[in-house]
């Protein structure tokens, strides 16, 4: 066995300030290489969830162009104060858990549980807000599916809209634009809600020192996904609600 | 070892009826069939080839006759020789397939038009003439035939093997395809888009008859009204005639010789006016506003079925000047105004 | 050593198993359900996705038997095409996808690369319980009345037109698809980050190479998929209205996003594959693999093209012509890696010393088969012809030629390649050559016909067929039979040799690979060193070397 297992280095990590922590996986030869493969494949994940999203982004796309004229009314429908002020919302929340990234990279256990809290708290009042602007969808009948209504679109004047009327067969379009926003807005809502498991399984751990001694990886790789939810936020919040709104009008 | 004449009589007649090859029974076969032997040259050389090279090497260099392998790390000019010359076979393959492909989906101009709709599980057949035809298709030899084809419910797909022939049936959207028949006889037409229970039953026959069969065919077999003249029906009974009248002022464009000209929209594009031009007009009509005319048309969508549709475009296709429509339209205005005696002439 | 065979075991009079190794280190169910070892997690594969290729196995035997006559008399219609679609999810998605990935590549990834394991070994087993949790799934479906879309899930017919358990199978392939990601995904990372000291990417065994290339299409290409899959559960559930053309949906654009997916799939598929024939070609012809870094290219330039094929799947559903003409010309090109890999097997015998043992007569069986396989696949790209051939049996028989002659034979090869290492014990050579001969002959017997078949233009999904093509039909379900044979064979002499087979040793073909510088079966954490590598893959000279010092140092 000469040349395949000649001995290996022992493992004298350079000026790592923290020691072979517990964390610290047999498989790996360093942490350094631990760390490295962690970062990695939590990018290669975002990468599959770009693709995931991507899916639905091309149909977007293609609706938006072949019915432009049912999208631009079916897009003002949408609430620009509550989706922006869920803009605001999910941007603090990203900013608070990079605090908490930070907080754990300097062992401030306190100030960690703290601004993991404040980003699930964030992350609860976005839902909400979803939870109120589906609900007047759904008042509206404006939920894809045999319930469906389109006279709003058809005679905006009814109901005291200043829109321009679509013809009865472009209004019926507005339902693909409901569906990919239903879509668009649930698979977001639902990594939302992953997110935010996640998250108070994190805060507990948090509040039980587990990163707060050096060990800073998986808030580090769950940091990544929050943004990750936040930037397919700020492309879902102009694609869906801003199309037609030009400043001034 | 004895074998049973009957058994033995079974057997050969059974063998005799099986099939190998299909017939060539369009002008496309014989092009799709010498594509077909050169690709099959292409495999068979390759798979000698290979095969050669294989076990040429495996006897050459077995373990008792080469005890010790000799090293060899690749060759670059070996590795350029079969990137370069399989790249080229494929090419000729790509441009070949592209031209017969070409060649199948752009029909001749002067074809004449059947129309054929597919539902869960069958096809009809609707000719111009007013024939309809159930999972059979009757066509004539030495003309080109164009399908213009749809689907009422779920993809299927239309295939006439001895033809060459195949192409999509999809909701929502005509497609076309041609042949020219040249050998009269019966074909099989297979439904090939899997499409629920009765897949294996959407099959039918396509009969090809002599020219004068096929007028014989024609005469015996019409329903009595055309598809343009059950179009002109439902035109009137719609109510179409009342904006699509011709006259100066008619809310409406005029459709009269629409077909097959070059229309200007109000989006500013242009387009070629077409059976699936019609029929979404019909189906959509703010995405086709006539340059010149408001948005106001109702959609039809979910109103007529696709066989009214064939009908309707039938009938604009057949338009050439507006006095039908015009006659119509004053018969059911006069009826609606108060009765007037036959004859006398309203001020 | 004799002259016509390579193995060599050790004296079976005082030869034992290795005291300590991954399958002894622990004991009890429980310690194999929650193992985070790379070998363990690839044997609990390994049993599942046998018992799910027998699931499939049998669907196939079934529409075969059906399709014995022409009338459809065996089974009603329904049930005929819920068996269809069925053979296709489970044979897919729940065999070939994971088959060599998740079994043999998840054995020996880690140990040919020098590391101790994956990157993520608990994301490795979590792998393992999607593939499990989808696969209930689907079982589910099955027991409850089963699916009868096909595999292809084709809208509007799976949303609006069926009653069956669409959606239950669908959540499971979403499910398996995870499972599929997580397992591509650590491929990635292990193969970027875990390399032992001196092994650069240039050394990696081709093998390596196979699954980088085919992992990267299953963390980039799964996705799509599953937000396919989870438009058509929504447009059933809720009616939304994305693919549906009565809404102003686009049918055909389901048909982009699914073939987006499913034609890198069949990469995915064929791709490991390869990994395995370039090993066991090598090994059993004593030389390095011919064209190394072509090879190693090639699987890369596949896996690139594969993304920008997809859509002649589509050649006749009403796509624009001048699209049609740019992915038939991509179609060509995606060709051409695999002729040159063909060229580069066959010039590897080249010189070499070759024997004949079992994996290798299932690399030969691949070659011949894939050759035929991916010829005919230029006959489908080829726009005009496609036109005729789509949607027949030749389509059938082309993608079969793919997947079963080309991957399952490769499959098989790297089973009985690996086995000795996996177990540490040899199956009986004598018995396993007849099952590898009666597969290549059942296989060329059930699917040859049904290119003559497909050619006439017997569509696929057929329950009841005109009875001219029966003739065909019979010698094809013939062939089937003598294929189903073919493949019990392996079954019971590899359970077999589990029990009474000779004690392999180490290195039983005296390979190169890293695998077989260690024990068999290996230490649960594969090496007591990590090793150095300072050669080249494939380097026979340098194992001579090293088996000549053993010697010196032992006598």
């Amino acid at each position: 066995m000469d040349n395949v297992s000649v001995a290996t280095q022992p493992h004298t990590h350079e000026e790592h300030h923290h020691v072979s922590l517990p964390q610290h996986r047999h498989h790996f030869e360093t942490e350094e290489q631990q760390r490295e493969a962690g970062t990695f494949g939590m990018w290669l994940f975002l990468l599959t969830e770009i693709m995931f999203f991507g899916g639905l982004f091309f149909a977007y796309l293609l609706y938006r162009n072949w019915y432009h004229d049912a999208f631009v009314a079916a897009s003002n429908q949408l609430s620009i104060p509550l989706g922006a002020a869920n803009t605001a919302v999910l941007i603090s929340s990203g900013f608070f858990m990079a605090l908490g990234v930070w907080a754990a990279e300097v062992r401030k256990k306190g100030l960690l549980v703290l601004f993991l809290v404040i980003t699930t708290v964030l992350g609860f009042i976005f839902l909400g807000v979803k939870y109120v602007e589906y609900h007047e969808k759904w008042e509206k009948h404006h939920i894809p599916g045999a319930h469906f209504d389109i006279s709003e679109f058809v005679n905006p004047q009814a109901y005291g809209l200043k829109e321009q009327p679509l013809a009865p067969d472009m209004a019926a379009k507005t339902q693909i634009f409901f569906s990919l926003y239903f879509a668009m807005t649930g698979m977001h809502a639902l990594h939302m809600i992953i997110g935010i498991g996640l998250l108070v399984w994190l805060t507990w751990r948090s509040y039980r020192g587990e990163f707060s001694a050096g060990y800073v990886a998986p808030i580090e790789y769950f940091g990544l996904y929050w943004h990750f939810v936040d930037i397919v936020w700020i492309f879902l919040f102009p694609l869906l609600y801003l199309i037609n709104r030009h400043p001034g009008q | 070892m004895h074998i049973s004449p009957v058994l033995w009589q079974f057997l050969v007649k059974w063998l005799n009826s099986s099939a190998l090859f299909p017939r060539e029974a369009s002008t496309i076969a014989p092009y799709a069939d010498a594509l077909y032997f050169f690709l099959l040259t292409i495999t068979v050389v390759g798979l000698i080839l290979v095969a050669v090279l294989v076990f040429g090497f495996a006897i050459r260099y077995r373990k008792e006759r080469n005890p010790v392998a000799t090293q060899v790390e690749g060759s670059t000019l070996l590795e350029a020789t079969w990137t370069i010359i399989p790249l080229a076979l494929f090419m000729v393959a790509w441009i070949w397939g592209a031209l017969l492909y070409f060649r199948i989906y752009n029909p001749p101009t002067n074809a004449m038009n059947i129309y054929v709709v597919g539902k869960q599980w069958m096809w009809k057949a609707e000719h111009p003439g007013g024939q309809h035809e159930i999972n059979a298709l009757h066509v004539p030899t030495g003309r080109p035939v164009q399908l213009t084809m749809i689907s009422q419910d779920v993809f299927h797909s239309f295939s006439i093997p001895d033809f060459r022939v195949k192409r999509e049936v999809i909701p929502g959207r005509y497609t076309t395809v041609w042949f020219e028949a040249t050998t009269p006889g019966t074909y099989h037409i297979f439904c090939t888009q899997y499409c629920g229970t009765n897949h294996s039953v959407m099959i039918g026959d396509v009969t090809v008859l002599n020219p004068e069969d096929y007028q014989k065919w024609t005469q015996g077999s019409t329903s009595g009204t055309s598809l343009s003249q059950n179009g002109e029906r439902l035109f009137a009974s719609m109510g179409c005639n009342s904006c699509h009248s011709g006259s100066a002022a008619a809310r409406g464009p005029n459709l009269a010789g629409v077909y097959g000209s070059k229309l200007q929209l109000s989006n500013g594009s242009s387009v070629q006016v077409n059976e699936a031009y019609l029929r979404d007009a019909i189906l959509n009509p703010s995405q086709h506003i006539t340059a010149g005319y408001a948005p106001i048309m109702p959609t039809y969508q979910g109103q007529i079925s696709e066989d009214g549709l064939i009908d309707l475009v039938e009938y604009i296709k057949s338009l050439k000047s507006n006095y039908r429509v015009q006659q119509t339209l004053t018969t059911s205005q006069s009826n609606q105004a108060a009765p007037t005696t036959p004859g006398t002439v309203n001020p | 050593m004799s002259a016509h065979t390579i193995v060599n075991l050790p004296d079976q009079r005082t030869a034992t198993m290795p005291k300590r190794n991954y399958i002894n280190n622990e004991d009890g169910i429980l310690s194999w359900l929650f193992t985070g070892d790379h070998k363990r997690i690839a044997m609990l594969y390994l049993v599942s996705i046998t018992f799910f290729f027998f699931i499939g196995g049998a669907f196939a035997g079934l529409i075969r038997l059906e399709l014995l006559t022409p009338q459809p008399d065996l089974m009603a219609s329904d049930t005929y095409n819920k068996f269809f679609s069925m053979h296709g999810i489970v044979m897919i998605f729940l065999f070939l996808v994971p088959s060599v990935p998740a079994v043999l590549g998840n054995f020996l990834i880690p140990i040919m690369l020098g590391a101790k394991d994956l990157a993520f070994p608990k994301i490795n087993l979590l792998s393992w319980y999607l593939y499990w949790i989808g696969g209930l799934f689907t079982l589910t479906a099955l027991v409850l009345g089963g699916v009868d879309t096909g595999w292809t899930f084709t809208t509007p017919l799976s949303t609006h037109y069926l009653n069956t358990h669409v959606v239950t199978a669908a959540v499971g392939i979403f499910i398996i698809g995870f499972s599929s990601i997580f397992t591509g995904l650590n491929f990635i990372v292990t193969i970027h980050r875990m390399r032992a000291p001196g092994m650069t990417w240039f050394r990696m065994p081709l093998f390596i190479w196979a699954n980088y290339a085919a992992s990267i299409l299953m963390v980039l290409g799964t996705p799509v998929l599953a937000i396919s899959l989870v438009l058509v559960a929504l447009e059933r559930t809720i009616g939304i209205g994305v693919f549906d053309p009565t809404k102003g949906g686009d049918p055909l654009l389901f048909q982009h996003l699914f073939w987006f997916y499913s034609h890198p799939a069949v990469y995915i598929m064929i791709l490991p594959g390869m990994g395995v024939i370039s090993e066991v070609i090598s090994t059993f012809s004593r030389k390095r693999v011919f064209g190394y870094t072509a090879v190693a290219f090639s699987s890369v330039a596949i896996a690139l093209f594969g993304f920008f094929v997809w859509e002649h799947h589509m050649f006749i559903m009403g796509v624009s012509n001048y699209s049609a003409l740019v992915f038939s010309l991509l179609t060509m090109l995606v060709a051409v890696p695999s002729a040159i890999k063909i060229f580069n097997w066959a010039f590897t015998l080249q010189k070499g010393s070759i024997t004949f043992e079992t994996p290798m007569l299932y690399a030969f069986g691949f070659i011949g088969l894939f050759t035929v396989g991916g010829l005919t696949g230029v006959f489908l790209g080829a726009l005009g012809m496609d036109i005729h051939l789509t949607e027949t049996y030749f389509i059938v028989a082309h993608f079969h030629f793919v997947m079963v002659g080309g991957m399952l034979m490769a499959f098989l090869a790297g089973i009985h390649f690996w086995w000795p290492k996996m177990t540490g014990r040899m199956y009986s050579e004598s018995i396993s050559k007849l099952a590898a001969i009666v597969t290549f002959i059942g296989f060329n017997m059930t699917f040859l016909p049904q290119f003559i078949l497909g050619y006439l233009g017997m569509p696929r999904r057929y329950h009841a067929y005109p009875p001219e093509f029966q003739v065909l039909n019979v010698l094809s379900t013939a062939g089937a039979t003598i294929l189903g044979v073919g493949y019990m064979l392996p079954l019971l002499y590899l359970g077999w040799s589990l029990k009474y087979g000779a004690i392999a040793g180490d290195n039983p073909w005296q390979a190169t690979g890293l695998e077989w510088q260690i024990q068999s079966p290996p230490l649960t954490e594969n090496f007591t060193e990590i090793p150095v590598v300072d050669h080249d893959a494939y380097d026979y000279e340098w194992l001579e070397h090293k088996t000549a010092q053993e010697v010196t140092t032992v006598g």
